[in-house]
């Protein structure tokens, strides 16, 4: 992009434009429906997409032979009996919280800059649920008692533990999943409708038009959207800070040392955003270059969400830096104090120093400008946070279990590689669900870009 | 290009809300009343046995106390089926050349026992212990029902957990004195028909339930409604 094209917004202030100039409206719609309707489908997105959908395919082994054989196939035991499945859920469940921070916080705080990226990153929310949903039903083992996890009237007479958080959780998640699916949907009913008169054959017309509700973009249709839209995004706000607080709470309501810490609320959320971002960073900056939207997703916004990234790897590193002081202030002599030190010196020392060079020291090179504005780099760095989120939730999971009060109930953690399988699977089932997001749904929002454009900025006023 | 969808459509969108909304319902209250029904429970249902053995005309007709063949209900987890000797006793000089009982005659002469399908039957995963039940006064028909009505025996509740529970969570409301335990005509009391413990007349179930709670030494409903009570 050519930083030339500096426009001054209202506090005088010279800004990256969030939009490549030369744009109209028509062009704007032709461009983003074109991807879902004109365009061939190419080799490299077949064979993506084949990829993918094959490590789905490991996934329905690894879980199908796990429904045969039980959760002895996993490398999970007493005293670890916690293991992969609660980590890749923890890390699944936070990498959703950047859509709903995007759509619904910064739509609130009125930052124009997301609309050309909150669609895209709304579906990644909801993939993310659905891989972390994924977890919590195949670790029970026995699937056809999955809905033990919900309060439903049963001929057992009980009802799940309410004091528990793992029931919370799932109260949290669902409530997420739903509104996060709701949230988006809504947000796609203009542009279903923009795809259902753009199509040319009936197949597309018929699904489209049949998504699109009989939305004709009435000056009614429109004010009622508004509302609802504004009144979903107030809903999502409080669950974007709620969930992963919730799902700390798995952790930080026990008493086992690690876990029983009063920092973890307000550091999940940020890690949960942290990754967040990062994952927005890993499939945002390869779509803009295959389908050439550089003029759409600016460095703007690849510099904004770098920017969140540092705010927030620095609030998970007030959170690491607060469990070892506390453990320091409760005495040498103290659980919490040998917990450390087992971190720092114990059999997993190598997980623990490689999140802090993950999380903590490698990102701090985002305070370079030239680094915030260099897509490569950016996505480099997206993959190492990614890592050390997730090695964040092994550390607090695998690392806190395995030494126990009582020496002799230590033991060691080591995954198997269905625990892998699974995995990666879910990563594959992750990955092929974008790929065919982006060719059956517009990855832009056409209408929230179309108002970014000075024409409509000129019709409302 | 005409639409595919007519505007009018938009009301059967809206409609289709609503019949979404009743048919949801609808299956959830009749999968609430598939799991409770006899096709999962076996409630109500008799099996195929070797001897069409009715415990109408044994219990009701002859008054032969349920111990006569359960010999070990009051002592053991297993109330116990009845060895083919029991059966001799009486069978050895009354109906002996009844076709009906050739089975029992056959396993007599050749000690083979005879394979009765188990009714009442609990899962694996159920610690149930007759001997507890029996001393704490929950009555034989409480449980099994009227089987002194029974030509021919079936299971007469669901067995499942929220039945337990019933009981489990207010004992007091079905315990009746020891001595009535094996009485199938017992019924709780009235202001009619009082009940009576240790000379005091009681009319209702409730005082009873509560005065017999003490008197046997019933753990408190926290303990026996744990986990581990029943699934060991």
């Amino acid at each position: 992009m050519s930083t030339q094209d500096i426009v001054l917004d209202r506090e005088g202030l010279a800004e990256v434009p969030v939009i490549e100039p030369g744009h109209t409206l028509a062009s704007v719609t032709e461009k983003i429906s074109d991807i879902v309707l004109v365009r061939p489908l190419s080799i490299g997105w077949v064979a993506g997409f084949l990829a993918c959908a094959s490590l789905v395919g490991v996934l329905g082994v690894a879980v199908g032979y796990l429904f045969y054989k039980g959760t002895g196939i996993w490398g999970i035991n007493i005293p670890v009996g916690w293991g992969f499945a609660i980590v890749n859920f923890v890390w699944w469940i936070g990498i959703g919280h950047a859509g709903t921070l995007i759509s619904a916080i910064l739509h609130l705080l009125r930052q124009s800059w997301r609309n050309s990226i909150n669609r895209f990153a709304e579906a990644m929310t909801l993939f993310a649920v659905m891989c972390a949903g994924v977890f919590p039903l195949i670790h029970v083992g026995r699937p056809w008692l999955a809905y033990w996890l919900f309060p439903i009237p049963n001929t057992m007479g009980v009802w799940p533990q309410f004091r528990s958080p793992l029931l919370w959780d799932v109260f949290a998640v669902s409530t997420y999943a739903t509104i996060s699916a709701v949230f988006w949907y809504t947000g796609l009913i203009p542009d279903l409708a923009t795809l259902r008169d753009r199509a040319t054959t009936p197949i597309p017309r018929f699904i489209y038009g049949a998504l699109a509700l009989g939305w004709r973009g009435e000056a009614r249709h429109w004010h009622r959207y508004e509302s609802a839209y504004l009144l979903l995004a107030g809903l999502s706000t409080p669950l974007v800070l709620s969930v992963h607080t919730v799902v700390s709470f798995d952790f930080a309501i026990s008493i086992m040392p690690g876990w029983h810490t009063t920092v973890f609320p307000p550091y999940f959320v940020a890690g949960a955003i942290y990754s967040g971002f990062a994952m927005v960073l890993i499939l945002a900056i390869p779509v803009r270059a295959v389908y050439n939207l550089k003029d759409m997703i600016t460095e703007r916004h690849l510099e904004n969400a770098a920017k969140v990234m540092l705010a927030t790897g620095l609030i998970v590193a007030y959170g690491y830096i607060l469990e070892i002081y506390m453990a320091w202030y409760s005495g040498p002599k103290s659980i919490d104090w040998f917990t450390v030190h087992n971190r720092f010196f114990g059999p997993y020392a190598g997980p623990y120093w490689a999140l802090w060079i993950c999380n903590i020291i490698i990102p701090q090179v985002l305070w370079i400008k030239s680094v915030r504005r260099s897509p490569f780099l950016l996505f480099l760095i997206s993959l190492v946070v990614l890592a050390g989120m997730w090695l964040e939730r092994f550390v607090i999971v695998i690392l806190s279990l395995h030494r126990d009060f009582v020496p002799s109930s230590w033991g060691m953690y080591y995954p198997t590689k269905w625990d892998w399988a699974t995995y990666f699977g879910t990563i594959g089932l992750f990955l092929m669900l974008i790929f065919l997001f982006v060719r059956v749904l517009p990855m832009i929002s056409i209408f929230e870009i179309r108002m970014l454009l000075p024409e409509a900025e000129a019709k409302h006023k | 290009m005409a639409q595919i969808f007519h505007r009018s459509l938009n009301l059967y969108t809206k409609a289709s809300i609503l019949v979404a909304l009743v048919l949801g319902g609808a299956a959830f209250a009749g999968l609430m009343a598939f799991e409770r029904s006899p096709y999962i429970t076996n409630q109500g249902i008799t099996k195929p046995q070797p001897v069409p053995f009715s415990h109408q005309h044994h219990v009701a007709g002859l008054g032969i106390d349920c111990r006569y063949c359960h010999a070990s209900v009051e002592t053991s987890a297993y109330a116990n089926i009845p060895p083919t000797k029991t059966c001799f006793n009486c069978h050895s000089q009354i109906w002996t050349n009844a076709a009906m009982l050739e089975p029992v005659r056959e396993s007599y002469r050749s000690g083979k026992s005879l394979v009765w399908s188990k009714l009442n039957d609990l899962p694996d995963y159920v610690y149930f212990n007759h001997s507890i039940h029996i001393n704490k006064g929950v009555g034989c028909n409480t449980c099994h029902g009227p089987v002194d009505k029974m030509p021919l025996m079936y299971q007469a509740n669901t067995l499942q957990m929220e039945w337990c529970l019933e009981c489990h969570r207010n004992p007091e409301k079905f315990l009746r004195p020891r001595n009535q335990v094996f009485n199938m005509e017992y019924k709780q009391p009235t202001e009619e028909l009082p009940v009576t413990v240790d000379n005091v007349a009681y009319t209702e179930q409730e005082a009873l339930g509560k005065a017999l709670t003490a008197k046997y030494h019933l753990r408190n409903v926290t303990d026996i409604t744990s986990c581990s009570t029943c699934h060991r």
